[in-house]
């Protein structure tokens, strides 16, 4: 047992996937020699040599073109974007090819491979550091996109992703990377991706969160639990595909539903899942499904990062608006 | 230091040598199998054009003109080398595994035309305009990394030359001494953007000078040249000796695909001219004069050829439609339970859609 954060989790699931299997390679902008800018490859170089932890030249379409090649030939390649903001010029790779590699030679060549990013805003970065586009991913079929939100879920998500036969976005919302630490036992325990993970049970109130935001979303069921509400709280972690069972289980239980997110609002992560429980669900529910997420504007820069991120207030009043 | 660019040319338009043969090409077998398999190409792609023209298949890239370039590096390249083509080389995959069914499937509308029978590790045909070079610089790394003496070629027209997937797969090639030789099909056209409007290199090859890898111009009508010059390349680069770039200048004698109409951009008067230049013909003089290949036995060519196409003609419009559930079945390893709702609609649906 080791109480450790959530970026050491990252460190540690890399390392034990490297220590047993020899085709797990890691590579991106700045992780070897300097442990990647949030040192989430830490010692990985010294560890496991310049053969496995390569520091790529400064092209993000390349990083994941590289890394479809290598998949191909059986390796298992774990690449990281420096931040989310700058994956976009490897969006055409991931889209084109990645998410559709096996499909498209009728499971001839596949990509088993790992795409990690940090994500989300909280942190004072500078500009395009901040943004949650993760519905950007979660609409391409032929993906799956993981977002862990504690030390040990890192740990267990990250180990299943790797392992994984397809495709993997690993989004790891750096807001908390440092935020808690958590025992968790090194033992190359995998976590199941296609889960939600409820983390806390309530019979008056569903509330679906993910990623960080979910840290705000556990307060808030705190502060409601003194005022006499019981918010069950579910952290959806894999958003694709998508365990809409274990939402839906909740809510017919709760009949009242607020999803919490830190994206922007339009065509977001919340939205499916809002839709999936008017499809499904609209006899269970005894108000109308509310959703407290980023605004349809820009992230803004950091001065106002905090008036864009929900907050403990923000959800809090939806619940009651919802409990009314 | 210098930078220079060689051009490479055995044979002209007369079928006379330019130079004297070095002696790995100076060999009546080879010449003559790349000569066969040339006609085949142009055989089977002038069916392919028919097949659109009368519904049997859809929009179809030609590769009429072209022929020496994936003729050549195609025959250049060993069984253990590995492919990373576009839409042009059908040369090529003919000679590793890729069936004229394949190709014929794919273009008309079929995955299963991507799953080769024949070849477990060549990607398939690739639309995204330079993606497929960055995927082949990561086949390359993983070739290198397990230090196996295997080459990896990809192509690309001069057109996607200018996309940024070139440049940045030129760039690791060269960083990582990548075992990668990149074959650009120079054929003038871009669709309808010429190759002057392209770029404002003297040279397409001289953009590997700046990833710090070799530059070589072929003459692309030249199969000897395309064959000689890249099978140094590969030599090259199975040695983990470095990655090189070749441009084979050649015509597009087609248009961009059977949906493209050249004459409203391209002057006749330039069309006319390429004929005159075209592949086929000079390496048929050449035979003629320095090898004894007589009508008969161009006779007996072109009937194999014309009977191997109509066969896998007839094996393709025999095959039955791939089943509604497979566009499901190979999405994911495995189905996520959320879809098998979705199949299952598909397939109800799929009994009754047409």
């Amino acid at each position: 047992m080791t109480n450790i954060t959530m970026v050491e989790a990252v460190t540690k699931a890399l390392a034990y996937a490297m220590e047993h299997d020899p085709d797990v390679v890691i590579f991106g902008e700045d992780v070897a020699k300097n442990g990647g800018v949030f040192r989430a490859t830490q010692s990985l170089f010294e560890r496991f040599g310049s053969k496995r932890v390569l520091d790529t030249p400064l092209a993000e379409s390349m990083i994941a073109g590289l890394a479809i090649g290598m998949a191909a030939q059986g390796l298992k390649p774990v690449a990281e974007f420096q931040f989310m903001g700058f994956i976009y010029p490897a969006f055409d790779q991931i889209i084109s090819h990645a998410a559709r590699l096996r499909n498209r030679t009728r499971g001839r060549l596949t990509c088993p491979l790992v795409f990690r990013a940090p994500f989300g805003g909280g942190i004072h970065a500078p500009e395009h550091h901040s943004e949650s586009t993760e519905a950007l991913f979660a609409h391409i079929p032929g993906l799956k996109v993981v977002i862990p939100s504690s030390p040990a879920r890192a740990y267990g998500l990250l180990l299943a992703a790797i392992a994984d036969p397809d495709p993997v976005i690993f989004l790891e919302p750096k807001r908390i990377y440092r935020l808690v630490k958590q025992q968790i036992i090194d033992d190359g325990s995998a976590l199941p991706l296609e889960q939600c993970f409820v983390l806390r049970e309530g019979k008056d109130v569903s509330l679906i969160s993910w990623g960080a935001a979910l840290h705000e979303t556990l307060q808030a069921a705190e502060r409601l639990e003194s005022q006499g509400v019981a918010a069950e709280v579910i952290d959806v972690a894999t958003i694709k595909p998508l365990d809409f069972d274990t939402i839906l289980t909740s809510v017919s239980k709760t009949g009242r539903c607020v999803i919490i997110h830190e994206a922007t609002q339009t065509c977001g992560v919340g939205a499916e899942i809002a839709a999936l429980l008017a499809e499904h669900g609209l006899y269970y529910l005894q108000a109308p499904i509310m959703r407290v997420t980023g605004y349809d504007t820009v992230m803004p820069y950091y001065q106002l990062e905090q008036h864009y991120i929900p907050s403990v207030t923000r959800i809090i009043d939806a619940v009651t608006n919802v409990l009314e | 230091m210098q930078f220079a660019i060689r051009y490479h040319e055995f044979v002209n338009v007369e079928g006379e040598f330019t130079q004297d043969l070095p002696e790995m090409i100076n060999n009546r077998a080879l010449i003559l199998e790349l000569y066969q398999k040339m006609v085949l190409t142009r055989a089977f792609d002038s069916k392919a054009i028919k097949l659109q023209r009368t519904g049997k298949i859809g929009t179809y890239p030609s590769t009429l003109g072209q022929e020496a370039i994936s003729v050549g590096y195609g025959k250049a390249m060993r069984t253990d080398d590995i492919l990373v083509p576009y839409y042009r080389d059908y040369g090529a995959q003919l000679q590793r595994g890729v069936s004229m069914v394949d190709i014929l499937s794919y273009w008309g509308g079929d995955e299963r035309g991507s799953c080769y029978a024949g070849n477990t590790e060549d990607f398939p045909i690739s639309v995204p305009i330079a993606t497929q070079n960055l995927h082949a610089a990561g086949v390359a790394k993983a070739v290198q990394h397990r230090g196996e003496p295997r080459a990896v070629l990809t192509t690309l027209g001069e057109g996607g030359t200018s996309e940024g997937d070139f440049y940045e797969a030129v760039n690791v090639a060269g960083a990582w001494q990548l075992p990668l030789v990149f074959v650009i099909n120079n054929n003038q056209w871009a669709i309808s953007v010429a190759r002057d409007v392209q770029t404002g290199c003297e040279t397409i090859a001289q953009k590997a000078i700046a990833g710090g890898i070799d530059g070589h111009q072929v003459n692309g009508n030249d199969v000897l040249a395309v064959y000689y010059v890249v099978s140094q390349a590969l030599e090259k680069a199975r040695q983990n000796q470095g990655a090189s770039v070749i441009e084979a200048i050649t015509y597009r004698l087609c248009d961009h695909t059977t949906a493209d109409d050249a004459s409203r951009y391209r002057p006749d008067t330039e069309l006319q001219i390429a004929w005159q230049n075209e592949p086929i013909t000079r390496l048929k003089k050449l035979l003629t004069k320095h090898y004894q290949w007589k009508e008969s036995d161009e006779d007996a060519l072109q009937q194999d050829c014309y009977q191997q196409v109509e066969h896998a003609v007839k094996q393709y419009l025999a095959t039955p439609r791939a089943p509604v559930s497979d566009m499901f079945d190979y999405l994911y390893a495995n189905l996520p339970k959320q879809m098998e709702a979705q199949r299952e609609t598909a397939l109800y649906y799929g009994e009754t859609d047409d």
